[in-house]
């Protein structure tokens, strides 16, 4: 998870800054889990590499930050196109496979980019990471306040929503179905199902780099532990348990899994204790949704069940 | 009522680890044409239309449709050009409804890409209310509009051939290629779905099916390939086809 703990958050902020942390931290895991809906929920292509691409964004915009001081849209476009690029990079030679070797694809490129950022200290920091991101600011105007960065966070959300509203709910969208129900129908149809795959991939991939720079900016610091596996698996959860398929059960998959955690710190669990079973409930409720409820909260399509046709 | 070719096969052959599954096929599809291939089972018909619509790339032949040579063409690809066909194994997405699967049919649609998403909505929302239109009115004429909303999976599997042929006819193909298009189902079935092939010459189509129902074959299909081993054995109208001598000797073996 991302929020780098403390002690105690109601000893370091007020209960409104803390709420707003939570509020920034759901919307950069809607954005997260929604762009991952779109290659994992409506095509079928279940990446392993989403956080490879989150991180990107992040190291882009937080070493254009620090190094040039260019300005948040700036650095925004460059994450969005970097990490697009790179997704087409990882998106060509993987989605040549087929499925389960295109997850251990998308893996072998998660392993690589943290390897990077953790090894290629004299440009990412390596293991002390990056510290210092300055805020975002339009022209001077720094958004310090917590509800303005709050504000922001939710305008990139709507957006990134929009914008997969219109790709799922329409002739796009169907065609995306139609690959990941049956690729063979699909191109005697007439559909380009390799480059359908692989725009669908690059355009998540950008999204999730949205998501990066939001992170950067926000925390000031960031590390490649932000960026590992792990976390690729906590947004491939969401997306899961929220309903694959199904873009609002992604933004519910997110309020869900990253506010009920908060929850255990109102049962009076002591924080090293709560931040174990943190990891323990996480697994539980996968588990719990793949026997009881592999469609997810909302979802419409349950991997592995009566996949293909 | 036929015209030109339209179809130009010449020396198609296909081996199998050196099982001939195809040898030295040569025909022509001529426009307006219905024309039937019947054979045993691994008589190589369905290797045919594999080749033909590019799922499958031959060892040696060519393929011309339109003059457009169609070896090395991706399926995708095929299909565009105007080849549309159907599965022996009936493929449909079960999960859309009967609707969005006829939609899907359609060619060239604006909605399908990020440009016309982005850029051209109108457009898109245009199209593809004259797509839903036509959709609905193909549904009509075999009396499946009420199952329009429903989930293809709840079809009967006479209604998915059906809805399979109306897929064909949707994405506005030239030639359809129909594999075993009335095998499986219920005789009233078989008729409605034969009415609905015979009719697809006078709406400008042509068709290829592949067919074990030889009763259908000789109602509707003006000429008649009879295949055995990767081989054209025989080949012309109905009746005579149905009278050689080979062509009786391989059915009743």
């Amino acid at each position: 998870m991302a929020a780098k703990q403390g002690k105690s958050p109601f000893e370091l902020l007020g209960l409104m800054e803390y709420l707003l942390h939570i509020l920034i931290l759901i919307g950069i895991y809607v954005i997260l889990s929604v762009s991952l809906n779109l290659l994992a929920g409506y095509t079928g292509l279940l990446s392993i590499a989403h956080a490879a691409f989150y991180g990107v964004g992040a190291y882009v915009a937080a070493l254009l930050a620090l190094r040039l001081h260019s300005p948040f849209l700036i650095n925004i476009f460059c994450a969005v196109i970097l990490s697009g690029l790179l997704g087409l990079l990882v998106g060509l030679p993987s989605l040549r496979i087929r499925d389960d070797y295109f997850v251990i694809a998308t893996f072998a490129f998660q392993v690589i980019t943290f390897s990077v950022l953790n090894n290629w200290v004299s440009f990412t920091g390596g293991p002390m990471g990056l510290p210092g991101i300055p805020p975002v600011s339009f022209g001077g105007l720094v958004l310090s306040p917590k509800w303005v960065f709050f504000l922001l966070v939710l305008l990139f959300a709507v957006l990134v929503l929009l914008i997969s509203w219109r790709l799922v709910a329409s002739p796009f969208g169907r065609v995306l179905k139609a690959i990941r129900e049956d690729e063979v129908f699909a191109a005697s149809l007439g559909k380009d199902v390799s480059y359908y795959k692989v725009l669908v991939f690059v355009v998540g991939a950008g999204i999730a780099g949205i998501a990066g720079v939001l992170y950067a900016h926000y925390i000031s610091f960031i590390d490649p532990t932000s960026f590992t596996v792990m976390e690729s698996i906590f947004i491939i959860s969401i997306v899961i348990i929220g309903g694959a398929g199904n873009l609002w059960g992604s933004v519910i998959g997110a309020v869900v899994m990253v506010a009920l955690p908060e929850l255990l710190r109102f049962v009076g669990l002591p924080n090293v204790v709560a931040a174990n079973l943190r990891q323990i409930l996480y697994g539980a409720l996968l588990v719990a949704f793949m026997m009881a409820r592999p469609q997810g909260l909302l979802g419409e399509y349950s991997f592995g069940k009566g996949g293909g046709r | 009522m036929t015209g030109e070719a339209l179809l130009e096969v010449q020396g198609l052959s296909k081996f199998f680890d050196g099982v001939k599954a195809l040898d030295d096929f040569s025909s022509v599809v001529n426009r307006h044409e219905i024309v039937g291939l019947i054979g045993p089972n691994g008589a190589g018909k369905t290797t045919l239309f594999n080749i033909l619509t590019g799922f499958l790339a031959p060892d040696s032949g060519q393929v011309f449709f339109k003059g457009t040579s169609l070896v090395g063409c991706p399926p995708h690809g095929i299909a565009s050009l105007g080849v549309s066909r159907t599965f022996q194994d009936l493929r449909l997405i079960h999960r859309l409804s009967v609707l969005d699967n006829l939609l899907l049919s359609f060619r060239d649609q604006a909605g399908e890409s990020l440009g016309g998403l982005f850029f051209r909505w109108p457009q898109c929302r245009h199209q593809e209310n004259e797509n839903t239109s036509l959709a609905l009115s193909l549904l009509e004429s075999v009396g499946l509009k009420e199952k329009d909303g429903e989930p293809t999976g709840d079809l009967s599997y006479g209604q998915q051939k059906l809805l399979s042929l109306l897929c064909g006819l949707a994405s506005g193909a030239e030639l359809l290629l129909l594999d075993e298009p009335v095998a499986g189902i219920a005789p009233v079935m078989i008729a409605q779905l034969l009415s609905v092939i015979r009719g697809l010459p006078n709406k400008g189509r042509t068709v290829m099916l592949i067919e074990h129902n030889i009763e259908a074959v000789m109602a509707i299909c003006h000429r008649v390939i009879f295949m055995d081993a990767g081989i054209k054995v025989s080949e012309g109208d109905p009746v005579t086809v149905r009278n050689d001598p080979r062509v009786i000797a391989a059915y009743l073996d």
